[in-house]
């Protein structure tokens, strides 16, 4: 401190990094500097590249081309062994913990520091007083994990990583799973932590974080690193907008929308997940025949839930959800009975829920119908009605190549895509609720399905469009709704609003600021 | 870190690596015959002549391979699920109570209707005693492998009480019950061609084997032409997908293992009411197990099924002879040879993909699609 | 007394019938603790059984049947280990395999050198391990209650049956006191948060097999070297099998595997002893429904009617990185 040292290397150097996962490329010719003790923000759309960027630095992938420097040496790193030795830490987004160990376990566990616990153990309980007494990361090392909270779950991930002796704490989304409260306990906990001289790189999609928490940020978009601020130096909007970027906006032929009788109505909607959180809480909104109801906001931030309760998939906690003024009980919503009641779905994760990819595509075409007539009478059903209805599908969706009997795996992400939709149309419903409907498609046959969508409003049907790209809401929809934690942050008309205010309240900034 | 496979050509997928795994199979049996000190080449002609060398070897062949395309089918109709059936061997066990009980009981059911009802009770039974463990794994989330394995014990512990206690015949030594009368028998081939004038060696084939075909025949309607079917093959693909489409995943489970315990239920049809015409202990003596084997090297198709039902009977007849022939072959060679198809043609059965995919590769001059 | 003395003669027996049990559950644990599903422990057992009465009938020495009883049985649990780690196969079917190789390829070898059905002969007593009689047994055993539970209980067994019965602390205290064992739990819980702590999740895999695959040989060895003195195709018996409703029934922790396994053998004790006779009421005991037992209340409890066994929670799922 007495002599004025040379300016210390940055922590972090990221040069050219390059990494593809077949034909997707998730970081092209990333650059990232980020300096000692400071805490460093990375933002960016779903799919930008960050998680990618972080596994690559964290050693859990290797990069196919590009450099990486700690603290001014060029190091190699393969695993997260070898992460570890140069003092990176990682708080993953899905906490890597094992449940039914105590937290000392979960915290020794590669750190045991001899083949006795005992040996060990002593120390680390001490390590831990200490960081409690530090850093306020106080947790009873006794506890279980499973039975913390998912705040004090992070926490334990935080220690884990500093009694490696971490100096360089990577936190992927870290507030996706936190109440606001325990969000601003991290805040504490991490200014804390720089204080310490730690570097933290951040990672989220949440402005209001950036702006409050960090020193400096950087954009990322479509697997490229855009952007990189002094945070004092910028504002949410900038940031929104170099997010977002300048794409190519996907204009869609589109008249003005002609909005009839109420066909879908959702009063006070709780619905909860596997593990009894609320996902929806308290949500009510209309969907009227002939328009498109937009469903914006990050993604986890309530959307599937929307849509799997919509459809019958996931049970309702409270509320209703009426179907053309009439409701369905409880017990009765299944999703055969929705599709009866002519609702359509077009689920967000085709692979998973959509499509069964082992199938021919004639057969994953009827998925859901394939108890109807039109495939034949009684028990069996007609091979000849399956494939000609599907061709019939295919013909109009133009799914290329026209085989039905090619397995639905070799089709193209867009072609897949467009055997769902087909199939959910096609079948004529009168509300049709889509999820993500152009994710992995390609740039073509978003056009196509866009204009199917708009082509179902035209016809009166009511379309309740769930996407997490913005440039989708504001292309298709007619009214917006943001979803932002389970809560409706804020409904707009697309020609009244604009990227930056739509980010806003997706972040949870709850209406525009007068 | 391996660089991600590239498809292999459709025909290679059908036909070509699982024959690769199946012949791996058969290669490793080669070197244990070396390894004892015999003649694999001289072995496998002792077995083929053994068993197809004349009718009464193919008689017996066949007896055997309708025995196992039973207990094949009710195992793959389990994959076509997503279950895994380790029960068929007790199931089929407790189908023979069935058969028993009908064949020992309904005396007065007119002519052949009888042997007709008693495969019904083995089928019954054998469903029935498949459901617990179907239900257990749908309604309860018990792991059906460990319940189907206790329930292959629980099916001995049951049959031995039965037949020590309660079904043995009077004054009898042996825990068997009594002999059915001739209405409850499954005919014998060699009989039904004595009225036609055609002579056939004296075997335990019967007429089951028909029933076998048939069920193949249902089998394959079942899973490729109907609606339960495709919901079956829904659930065994993706569980999640089925839910999406309506289909739920616990009733498809249930009646799933029903019609698996029914078709472990042939093989009672087969041995008790085909061959020993009475119910004896431990009839069913592994071939639930075999059945794992010609599901998977079938994989789990009907006609797959039959061709690998039909090897295994190969096997097991020959096996006699080769024992015969060559004593320090003994048939237990044969349960090596099916535990090796099983680790070939299913545990290991992607270790040739890679060597057969880069091979193909370097043959062909066309680009990767 | 006469009561009590016949009570410890039965107990004696049914700890002697639990100690394979108890070897190859202890085997069972340690792999499906690390993730690894093994239903292959029947068909091991026979392979440590016939690799310890080949060896023990050609060397005539009973340590190098013990090897070669473990030796054996390790390799099967690596033929396991690789399809089950290193080709993701279903460790189910890889199982399954195991058992019917194993079953076949010890009968067919012992048939082919002994050509007496697959029977290996007789080993003399010097190739088998006796019984260790601790000190003034003679002097304490006619004392009523203490002397019959030193001498039938505490003294007279081999050293195989010590050695599970100390397997049993060294099992706990292995799980829950060492490096290797708290990662061991970890890996088959959560295989991603041992790999993101920078352990080789292959590695603890191979290595919990292999210490399966010694166990579980043990528990063959102890068939042939303490109990038979001779191997017999199929003598497994099942007993893999009821090591693996054991090892559910206890909830894969060793103390409650311990207590099961003494309950299961005690049970196959007491229907050996019951065997033809008559109880008042009931009349001839059914024999069967006590045999049965073991499996009937592991189903029960899977069915979740008595508790919930729940598995380690990656067990039998391959580990694959993901995104």
């Amino acid at each position: 401190m007495t002599t004025m040292a040379p300016k210390a290397p940055p922590a972090i150097e990221l040069i050219g990094i390059d990494k593809s996962f077949g034909p997707v490329h998730a970081n092209n010719n990333v650059n990232l500097i980020v300096e000692r003790g400071v805490i460093h923000g990375i933002v960016g759309e779903n799919g930008a590249g960050k998680s990618t960027l972080m596994s690559i630095l964290y050693g859990f992938y290797e990069a196919d081309s590009g450099e990486i420097r700690v603290n001014g040496e060029p190091v190699r790193i393969r695993s997260s062994r070898e992460a570890i030795s140069h003092g990176i830490g990682m708080v993953h987004q899905h906490f890597m913990l094992v449940p039914p160990l105590s937290v000392l376990e979960n915290v020794m566990l590669g750190a045991e520091g001899g083949p006795l616990l005992a040996e060990g153990a002593g120390a680390i309980r001490k390590r831990l007083a200490e960081l409690g007494r530090e850093y306020g990361l106080v947790v009873d090392p006794d506890a279980i994990v499973r039975e913390l909270s998912v705040g004090l779950e992070q926490r334990v991930e935080i220690l884990k990583a500093l009694v490696r002796g971490a100096e360089i704490l990577v936190l992927d989304e870290p507030t996706a799973v936190l109440t606001p409260a325990e969000a601003d306990q991290l805040f504490e906990m991490l200014r804390v932590l720089k204080s310490e001289n730690k570097t933290i790189i951040f990672i989220t999609h949440k402005l209001r974080e950036i702006m409050s928490l960090t020193d400096r940020v950087s954009v990322m978009r479509r697997g490229e690193m855009v952007a990189t601020f002094d945070t004092a130096s910028t504002s949410p909007p900038e940031l929104a907008d170099a997010m977002v970027g300048r794409k190519v906006i996907l204009k869609v032929e589109k008249g003005p929308s002609h909005p009839g009788a109420v066909a879908l109505e959702v009063r006070n909607l709780v619905v909860r997940d596997d593990r009894g959180v609320a996902r929806i809480d308290d949500v009510s909104f209309a969907l009227r025949e002939g328009e498109i109801l937009g469903v914006a906001g990050v993604a986890g931030n309530g959307q599937s839930e929307l849509l799997e309760a919509l459809a019958g998939i996931r049970g309702l906690s409270s509320g209703e959800i009426l179907i053309e003024g009439k409701t369905v009980p409880a017990q009765k919503r299944n999703p055969h009975m929705e599709r009866l009641l002519g609702v359509g779905h077009v689920p967000e994760d085709r692979h998973r829920v959509g499509l069964v990819m082992p199938f021919e595509a004639c057969e994953s075409a009827m998925l859901g119908f394939h108890r109807e007539p039109v495939y034949g009478k009684g028990f069996f059903y007609s091979r000849s009605a399956i494939v000609s209805d599907a061709e019939k599908k295919m013909e109009s969706f133009d799914v290329r190549p026209r085989a039905p009997l090619l397995k639905t795996a070799n089709f193209s992400g867009g072609n897949q895509q467009k055997i769902v939709l087909a199939r959910e149309i096609e079948r004529n419903p009168k509300i049709l609720l889509v999820g993500q409907p152009t994710r992995g498609v390609d740039i073509g046959a978003i056009e196509f399905i866009h204009k199917r969508i708009v082509a179902q409003r035209d016809a009166g049907k009511a379309v309740l469009l769930v996407s997490v790209e913005l440039d989708e809401i504001f292309a298709l929809s007619d009214r917006i709704i943001v979803l932002c934690g389970g809560h409706i942050t804020g409904e707009r008309r697309p020609e009244e609003t604009n990227a930056q205010d739509l980010g806003l309240l997706m972040a949870g900034v709850s209406e525009r600021a007068a | 870190m391996s660089a991600p496979l590239k498809p292999l050509p459709a025909w290679a997928d059908v036909a070509l690596i699982p024959l690769v795994n199946v012949a791996a199979a058969f290669v490793i049996s080669g070197f244990v015959v070396l390894a004892i000190g015999e003649n694999p080449l001289a072995a496998v002609q002792s077995l083929i002549l053994g068993a197809l060398g004349d009718l009464e070897g193919i008689g017996y062949t066949l007896f055997y391979a309708t025995s196992f395309i039973f207990t094949g089918l009710s195992v793959a109709i389990c994959f076509h699920a997503g279950l895994f059936n380790i029960g068929t061997e007790g199931q089929a066990y407790i189908g023979g109570l069935g058969a028993a009980l009908v064949a020992l009981h309904f005396g007065l059911l007119p002519g052949y209707t009888l042997a007709i009802a008693a495969i019904i009770g083995a089928a019954v039974f054998g469903a029935a005693f498949a459901a617990i463990p179907g239900y257990l794994q749908a309604y309860r989330d018990s792991h059906i492998v460990i319940t189907t394995i206790m329930f292959n014990y629980i099916a001995a512990a049951i049959m031995g009480y039965v037949l020590v206690n309660v079904l043995r015949k009077p004054g009898q030594m042996n825990a068997e019950t009594e002999p059915f009368r001739d209405t409850a028998l499954v005919p014998q081939f060699h009989e039904v061609l004595a009225h036609f004038g055609i002579t056939w060696p004296d075997t335990p084939f019967n007429l089951s084997f028909l029933l076998a075909l048939l069920c193949c025949l249902a089998v394959w309607l079942l899973i490729w032409r109907t609606r339960l079917g495709y919901e079956i093959r829904t659930v065994g693909a993706n569980p999640t997908a089925a839910v999406y489409g309506g289909i739920s995943p616990a009733r498809v489970i249930v009646i799933t293992t029903l019609l698996s315990g029914a078709l472990a239920g042939g093989v009672a049809a087969n041995i008790i009411l085909g061959d020993q015409h009475r119910l004896i202990l431990e009839f069913v003596g592994g071939f639930g197990f075999v059945g794992i084997a010609v599901a998977l090297m079938g994989r789990a198709h009907p006609v797959g099924i039959i061709l690998a039902a039909i090897l295994f009977g190969v096997l097991y007849q020959g096996g006699q002879a080769l024992s015969i022939d060559m004593p320090k072959i003994s048939r237990d060679m044969i349960v090596v040879i099916q535990g090796l198809v099983v680790l070939f043609a299913g545990a290991l059965e992607h270790m040739f993909r890679r060597p057969v995919a880069t091979l193909l590769a370097r043959r062909t001059t066309q680009p990767p699609i | 007394m006469e009561w009590f003395n016949a009570f410890i003669v039965v107990f004696a027996s049914g700890m002697r019938l639990a100690v394979p049990l108890i070897l190859a559950c202890f085997a069972g644990l340690w792999s499906e603790r690390s993730g690894i599903v093994d239903i292959g422990l029947e068909g091991k057992i026979l392979v440590g059984a016939f690799g310890s009465a080949a060896a023990a009938t050609f060397t005539g020495s009973v340590w190098l049947g013990l090897l070669a009883g473990i030796a054996a049985a390790v390799v099967f649990s690596l033929i396991h280990g690789y399809a089950s780690i290193d080709q993701r196969a279903n460790q189910i079917v890889s199982g399954t395999a195991i058992n019917m190789v194993a079953d076949g390829l010890t009968a067919l070898i012992g048939n082919a050198i002994w050509s007496q059905g697959g029977r290996t002969p007789q080993l003399p007593a010097e190739a088998q391990f006796g019984a260790i009689n601790w000190p003034f047994v003679n002097e304490i055993g006619p004392v009523p209650i203490i002397g019959p539970i030193y001498q039938h209980l505490i003294s007279g067994h081999d050293i195989v049956t010590y050695i599970a019965f100390l397997l049993v602390p060294i099992t706990y205290w292995a799980l829950y006191s060492t490096r290797f064992g708290l990662r061991l739990r970890a890996v088959g819980e959560n295989p991603a948060a041992v790999d993101t702590a920078g352990i080789s999740v292959r590695g603890l895999r191979y290595g919990a097999v292999m210490i399966c695959g010694a166990l579980v040989g043990l528990a063959g060895v102890y068939l042939v070297l303490s109990q038979e003195a001779y191997f017999q195709p199929h003598m497994s018996a099942g007993r893999g099998f009821i090591a693996l409703a054991a090892l559910v029934f206890a909830k894969w922790r060793p103390w409650p595997a311990l207590g099961t396994c003494l309950l299961f053998g005690f049970l196959d004790a007491l229907a050996i002893r019951l065997q033809g006779m008559e109880l008042p009421i009931i009349g001839p005991v059914p024999v069967q429904a006590i045999e049965a037992l073991p499996y009937i209340l592991t189903v029960v409890l899977l069915a979740g009617f008595i508790g919930k066994a729940i598995p380690p929670r990656a067990s039998g799922i391959p580990y694959v990185k993901e995104r």
